[in-house]
């Protein structure tokens, strides 16, 4: 059986394009990824155009919480990525273009509408979002992401506002000073003072004067006011926020989207790398007329089929090593987890061997089984990635049972589970994936029955 | 023509491929050093018998029994057109455990008259020269029976002659050589005995002065003319 393991990279070595391309494509891959999971592509590109004057300032109180031109923008542009534009024009291009996804426009006037807020006069401040949806996916996209900001956005100015509010609680109850524009600093009695000193007056009244009955009263307010209201502070400080999230993760794990990417990226490399290398090189055989000479011989068919299962083995560790040296160059790979990542392509690579095995026995023909090898893996890939919930319960049903057939989506598992010490277990898939060579290896050994005729 | 006990022997071979009965009830035998030539019109069952002969088809009925190695020539030279023609014979001399592997491989080499171009890979061959290495790899072993199935397609009248000169000298040396083939000439004159297939049957086996003396003399102009008369009269 070496000898024909010899014999086939001899092969490959004599065909500088299979092997340019097997060399050339998972490069190309794992940088290409690589690139893209390296560059902060998790803020999106925002034009912003603020057209409020730059000596404003939005005041929420005595000046302890302030906004200003450029606070706005620091606090807007710290999610996503901020393209500043110098005009409505210059904005709505940048977006047309596709330049950036979005352009969020401060109105001059917005600061006006905020104060507005707490007259008697309010206008809802508007900040202006111009899109474009010539692609919907992205048209959604852009829409969370600048609802999500609004509604960030609108949060903070909310807690700012209650915090003023609380503060001005505060004082009500407690007293204290207090800054006015124009008027300075001025003494606030507070609830809690004056419910003391109507005490104090009340201990020296008469205690047959007219007035005793009115004080109490007054006093008696003063005191429940002060407690009453000091426990309305808490509640200013939910309105901003009434409801929280509490994240509960039951199922599944927590890998990284870098590490799950990666793990993606390895094992459609290794698949079609895999599967196409063994279904090409098995009809290979029966083209070339040599495979009634080899298996007559002391090989058989089921020595021939193991030989090209290790060969798949073996492409499949070298191109996957390839490009996962080639990923470390822009993203970081624990390497610490050899071991387990070189289980998990010896799995997945035997795996995808058998399968390509099965498809060239069944094609008999190098291009029929290449066209083969092609039309299954590309869809089984797609189905694998379909996650749960976005389709209903039955046709998941059916994609699991699809899924489980072929060696996609166990590699995958057994792929993050390498790389990521929070991805799934590995040895489940892996156990997965030794069923699935022997099934397709007795498909192809069924198919080679055939295979001289 | 050699004498002696059968070194193969087939028995009521039958094999059928789906509705069609490509052997039916095919029996004989052939000695140490007989050329025997297997010939029929097409889709007889001349691939289909050396096939069985070789190994690379299970009948359905009947036996085989070869007592030693057996090597085999296709029709369609087995090769790997991306190796060269040394790296070819070394390959399948390795799969067949010959011993003394240099030795074999320069045998042949030597033997197929490919020396210059041991090195150069098989696909850049011509079509003889091809066939040349399809017949090496079969003797590696140095087989006491040999199978060619129509051994001289693709090869010029000189690379013919060359041919039947060596494969005479093997069937002196002892050799078994069971060969089919289009040209009667070929069975006619280097054939010890022929053993005619017609539509899956054997319908003769013998020599060709044995069938010539089977037809009508009007029909015996010669072999070839004496063949398609035995063959129509025995309604094929």
């Amino acid at each position: 059986m070496r000898w024909l393991l010899l014999k086939d990279l001899q092969i490959l070595r004599r065909s500088p394009l299979i092997v340019g391309l097997l060399i050339a494509y998972p490069v190309a891959l794992g940088l290409l990824i690589g690139f893209a999971l390296s560059t902060d592509n998790s803020k999106p590109r925002v034009a912003f155009l603020n057209e409020v004057d730059p000596s404003e300032q939005f005041q929420i109180g005595t000046g302890e919480g302030e906004i200003d031109r450029d606070q706005a923008r620091d606090e807007l542009c710290s999610r996503v990525e901020c393209v500043d534009a110098s005009s409505r024009e210059e904005a709505a291009q940048m977006v047309e273009d596709g330049e950036v996804i979005a352009a969020l426009i401060l109105p001059e006037d917005l600061l006006d509408k905020l104060r507005s807020l707490a007259s008697l006069n309010p206008e809802q401040p508007v900040v202006e979002v111009l899109v474009n949806q010539d692609d919907p996916v992205k048209a959604s996209l852009v829409d969370d992401r600048i609802q999500a900001l609004i509604t960030e956005a609108n949060l903070i100015l909310a807690q700012q506002i209650s915090d003023q509010a609380a503060t001005y609680l505060d004082l009500l109850i407690t007293g204290g000073n207090f800054s006015l524009p124009l008027l300075g600093e001025i003494d606030i009695l507070g609830l809690d003072r004056a419910a003391e000193i109507l005490r104090a007056v009340d201990d020296e009244l008469p205690a047959d004067s007219p007035a005793r009955d009115s004080l109490r009263q007054v006093t008696r307010f003063a005191q429940l006011a002060g407690d009453n209201l000091d426990l309305a502070l808490p509640l200013l400080g939910a309105i901003s926020q009434p409801i929280e999230v509490d994240k509960q993760v039951i199922a599944g794990n927590t890998a990284e989207l870098d590490d799950f990417a990666i793990a993606v990226a390895v094992t459609v490399t290794l698949m079609f790398v895999t599967v196409l290398l063994v279904a090409g090189s098995l009809a290979l055989e029966r083209e070339e007329n040599a495979f009634a000479r080899v298996t007559r011989g002391l090989v058989g068919p089921g020595g021939l089929l193991a030989e090209k299962v290790a060969l798949g083995v073996v492409a499949s560790v070298a191109v996957t090593l390839l490009l996962l040296v080639a990923l470390t160059a822009l993203v970081s790979i624990d390497w610490g987890r050899l071991p387990l990542i070189l289980l998990a392509i010896l799995g997945g690579g035997a795996a995808f061997a058998a399968f390509g095995a099965a498809i060239g026995g069944s094609a008999r023909e190098v291009r029929a089984s290449s066209l083969l090898a092609f039309m299954v893996s590309l869809p089984i890939a797609f189905l694998s990635l379909v996650p749960s919930g976005t389709v209903s319960p039955g046709v998941f049903d059916v994609i699991e049972v699809v899924r489980a057939l072929f060696p996609f989506d166990p590699a995958l598992d057994a792929m993050q589970g390498a790389l990521d010490a929070a991805g799934p277990d590995i040895w489940l898939p892996l156990v997965h994936l030794a069923a699935i060579v022997a099934a397709y290896g007795l498909l192809a050994r069924l198919a080679l029955r055939r295979f001289a005729g | 023509m050699a004498d002696g006990a059968p070194v193969i022997e087939a028995r009521e071979l039958g094999k059928r491929f789906g509705e069609r009965e490509a052997l039916r009830g095919v029996s004989f035998g052939a000695a140490p050093g007989e050329l025997l030539a297997v010939i029929g019109p097409n889709g007889a069952g001349k691939t289909t018998l050396l096939s069985i002969l070789a190994g690379i088809l299970e009948p359905d009925s009947g036996t085989v029994s070869v007592p030693g190695a057996l090597g085999w020539v296709p029709q369609t030279a087995g090769l790997y057109r991306r190796l060269t023609v040394a790296e070819n014979l070394r390959l399948f001399a390795r799969l067949e455990r010959v011993e003394d592997l240099d030795a074999a491989v320069e045998r042949m080499i030597e033997q197929t008259g490919l020396g210059e171009r041991r090195d150069d890979l098989v696909g850049t061959l011509s079509g003889g020269n091809q066939q040349r290495v399809n017949i090496a790899i079969g003797l590696l072993a140095r087989p006491a029976v040999l199978l060619l199935d129509e051994p001289s397609t693709g090869l010029d009248p000189r690379q013919r002659e060359r041919l039947w000169e060596f494969v005479l000298g093997l069937a002196g040396a002892g050799t078994t050589v069971i060969y089919s083939t289009h040209h009667l000439l070929e069975a006619e004159r280097y054939g010890d005995r022929l053993l005619v297939l017609a539509d899956g049957e054997r319908v003769f086996e013998g020599t060709a002065e044995q069938l010539h003396a089977a037809v009508p003399a009007a029909d015996a102009r010669d072999f070839e003319a004496a063949f398609v008369s035995f063959l129509r009269e025995r309604g094929h």
